[in-house]
């Protein structure tokens, strides 16, 4: 009889997270509202010291848990990726959240408990262990959603992200039961082996699985959630949103397919492509309309997972690498961007529309040009990074003779990039309106880290290829 | 036909049909007690499976907590559920249509209803046999073990269910008085009373 703890050295960041978290809900609890600085300094800090262990863990794949949680280098590339998003976009909440007075203690550990569950994902190699981080991802970031409570905007995006996830995770869990029918076991290597072509039945649950995984990245048609919620819920929280989940979100979707369903290729690569279709061409035009900056940036999000899922539908490990490379620019331009909408401020009061952004080239011309930078990155523009992010993956695409779906994204990427030169425009020939006020620290922090990274990608990017192809490769 | 398939019918026959009643019974109450019944002809199949550790959690958690509490919301929110029904008719083409769609893609699945080989082997290997083993203990020996994150992470996903609920609903009032057994205990009777020399015939 064997009772001995399994190896929790691969889980230990996770298991650092979560302790972290309880010891700070602890000081919370006990020191009130008195705690709060010390507690968002102590969530960085975690999550930091997180991304350090994932980093001097030993190398090659862990398995522990019985097979059902795995740290290979797959995991590790978006395991530092999320933490990193997720500690940037904490870093720039504190003082958008002291000035409208929303300044909880719980926040912290909430996004501590929501990047633990983005980290199980990214681990998970069974089913069980996939909706558990799921949930514990989604249940922590309704709650984060609907935060300022005393607001109706931001309560209707926690409900309605709420009741849609809710459904989500139903549709999850239906796929999960149907494909453990019929392969009698829930981790992915025993599905491999058991998916073989021709059992309709497991395709209609991996159709579930997919629907489900397609909500969490808001791909089109289960994007119906994003434009509120983004809009709705505080800025920092939905520049939170914007980052770390949806690289957990792409994650799990690569893993399940690719390591799941190998052997029924052409069953899952339809959907994906029409997800990656549905998505770019949705998320191009739905956008051009938009008058708040945090809606045009929802379905920019929309747009770029359509992107992203382009190289999961070529199911080669150029396509993976090119999904990994598109995250971390993704991860980039988006914290950047929000840093931008954060430090949207007049009179203590925060700016939505995008038509005060006019002449801010003549009022703040540093944060104008990085702006525009990453304006012209996110509508892929060589040589800025988001050029060699769609790059690498239609390349993918087109080895994999997708031509139609590489022709399609490009198409889609030229409409897209009306609406970002449009404020590139407002901002450099209007004429200006009132000044904002300066950019608090932090924003100015990662709006210059992400700048540079954007502008300089070009010259130096073969460290990043390279570690997303070796974190591909591990994969197949 | 042997007794075991003969009962087996009759409670799955007694959770669709009392499962079917939950969604079309008119009075919420009874729409509560028919999801009980569902509940306990679920676990009287799961005795019939020989998982009567899970038969009995379910009645235990499900019916005895999950169901007792939503009995009490019910009869407490006093909500009109007629009028919510309002637009049902109004809806019924659709959602009919909607269910028609998916009547026919589940009889296509059952129409080719095939499982793998590999699956059957999957199935049949790791339970230890049942003349050695309990079901209560062999599920104990792998949640805690070999498995033990998924109960932890379950552990905390509750916990986050928590925090969600106090961050979202707790207000602090000002002006409610609250025992502060501390402050009760360091008061002194110098704090707390004032001698005051009244003269005679002139009050306070």
């Amino acid at each position: 009889m064997n009772l001995t703890l399994p190896a929790l050295g691969p889980a230990l960041p996770e298991i650092v997270i979560l302790v972290g978290a309880l010891a700070l809900l602890f000081l919370g609890a006990w020191r009130g509202e008195a705690a709060r600085p010390v507690v968002d300094f102590g969530a960085i800090l975690l999550l930091v010291l997180a991304g350090a262990i994932v980093v001097l863990l030993p190398g090659g794949t862990l398995s522990t848990f019985g097979g059902s949680f795995l740290l290979d280098p797959f995991a590790r590339f978006l395991k530092i990726l999320a933490l990193a998003g997720a500690a940037a976009a904490l870093l720039m909440s504190f003082d958008f959240l002291r000035a409208e007075k929303l300044e909880r203690y719980e926040f912290g550990i909430l996004v501590l408990t929501a990047t633990a569950g983005m980290l199980v994902m990214i681990s998970s190699n069974d089913l069980i262990t996939l909706y558990l981080g799921v949930e514990l991802m989604s249940l922590s970031l309704y709650v984060m959603a609907a935060i300022q409570r005393d607001s109706v905007r931001s309560t209707e995006a926690g409900l309605k992200y709420f009741v849609l996830g809710a459904l989500s995770s139903g549709m999850l869990l239906y796929g999960a039961s149907l494909v453990y029918g019929f392969t009698g076991t829930v981790g992915f290597p025993g599905i491999a082996a058991a998916a073989k072509a021709g059992s309709l039945g497991l395709v209609f649950g991996l159709v579930f699985l997919f629907a489900g995984l397609a909500f969490k990245v808001s791909a089109v048609p289960f994007h119906m959630w994003t434009p509120d919620v983004y809009e709705g819920a505080p800025t920092p929280v939905t520049a939170f949103f914007a980052a770390a989940p949806k690289v957990a979100g792409i994650a799990i979707f690569v893993r399940v397919a690719i390591d799941a369903f190998p052997n029924i290729v052409p069953q899952w690569q339809q959907i994906v492509i029409f997800l990656a279709i549905a998505s770019m061409v949705l998320g191009a035009f739905a956008a051009i309309g938009q008058r708040n900056i945090k809606r045009l940036m929802a379905y920019s999000s929309i747009g770029h997972v359509g992107y992203t899922l382009v190289g999961l539908a070529a199911g080669t490990p150029a396509g993976v690498a090119g999904v990994l490379v598109y995250m971390a620019i993704y991860v980039a331009m988006t914290l950047g961007t929000f840093a931008c909408i954060l430090a949207m401020r007049r009179n203590g009061e925060a700016i939505e529309e995008i038509d005060e952004l006019a002449g801010l080239a003549r009022t703040q011309p540093m944060v104008a040009f990085l702006l525009g930078a990453l304006l012209f990155s996110l509508a892929g523009i060589p040589p800025l990074a988001g050029f060699f992010a769609k790059f690498y993956v239609f390349l993918a695409a087109i080895e994999a003779r997708l031509y139609a779906l590489a022709v399609i994204g490009v198409v889609a990427s030229v409409v897209g990039a009306y609406y970002y030169l449009r404020i590139v425009k407002l901002m450099y020939m209007d004429e200006p309106k009132a000044a904002f006020e300066p950019m608090a620290r932090p924003l100015g922090f990662v709006l210059g880290i992400t700048g540079l990274f954007v502008l300089l990608f070009f010259v130096y990017p073969a460290p990043l290829v390279a570690a997303a192809q070796a974190a591909a490769q591990s994969l197949f | 036909m042997t007794i075991a398939a003969l009962f087996f019918y009759l409670y799955a026959a007694v959770a669709c049909a009392s499962a079917f009643m939950v969604i079309a019974a008119r009075n919420p109450v009874h729409s509560v007690l028919f999801l009980i019944l569902t509940f306990v002809s679920a676990a009287a199949l799961f005795v019939l499976l020989g998982a009567e550790f899970l038969a009995m959690i379910l009645v235990v958690v499900y019916v005895g907590a999950v169901a007792v509490l939503f009995l009490f919301v019910v009869m407490m929110l006093d909500v009109d559920f007629a009028e919510l029904r309002q637009g049902f008719l109004q809806y019924l083409p659709v959602g009919a249509l909607v269910g028609v769609i998916f009547l026919v893609e589940l009889v296509l699945v059952l129409g080719t209803w095939a499982v793998a080989p590999e699956a059957m082997r999957a199935i049949q290997a790791p339970i230890p046999p049942l003349d050695q083993v309990s079901n209560t203990q062999a599920i104990g020996r792998v949640l805690y073990t070999t498995y033990v994150h998924y109960f932890q992470l379950a552990g905390v996903v509750l916990l986050v269910a928590m925090i969600g609920a106090i961050v979202l609903t707790l207000r602090h009032k000002e002006n409610v008085k609250r025992q502060d057994v501390g402050r009760q205990i360091a008061r002194t009777r110098a704090m707390s009373v004032e001698l005051k020399k009244v003269e005679p015939g002139q009050g306070i």
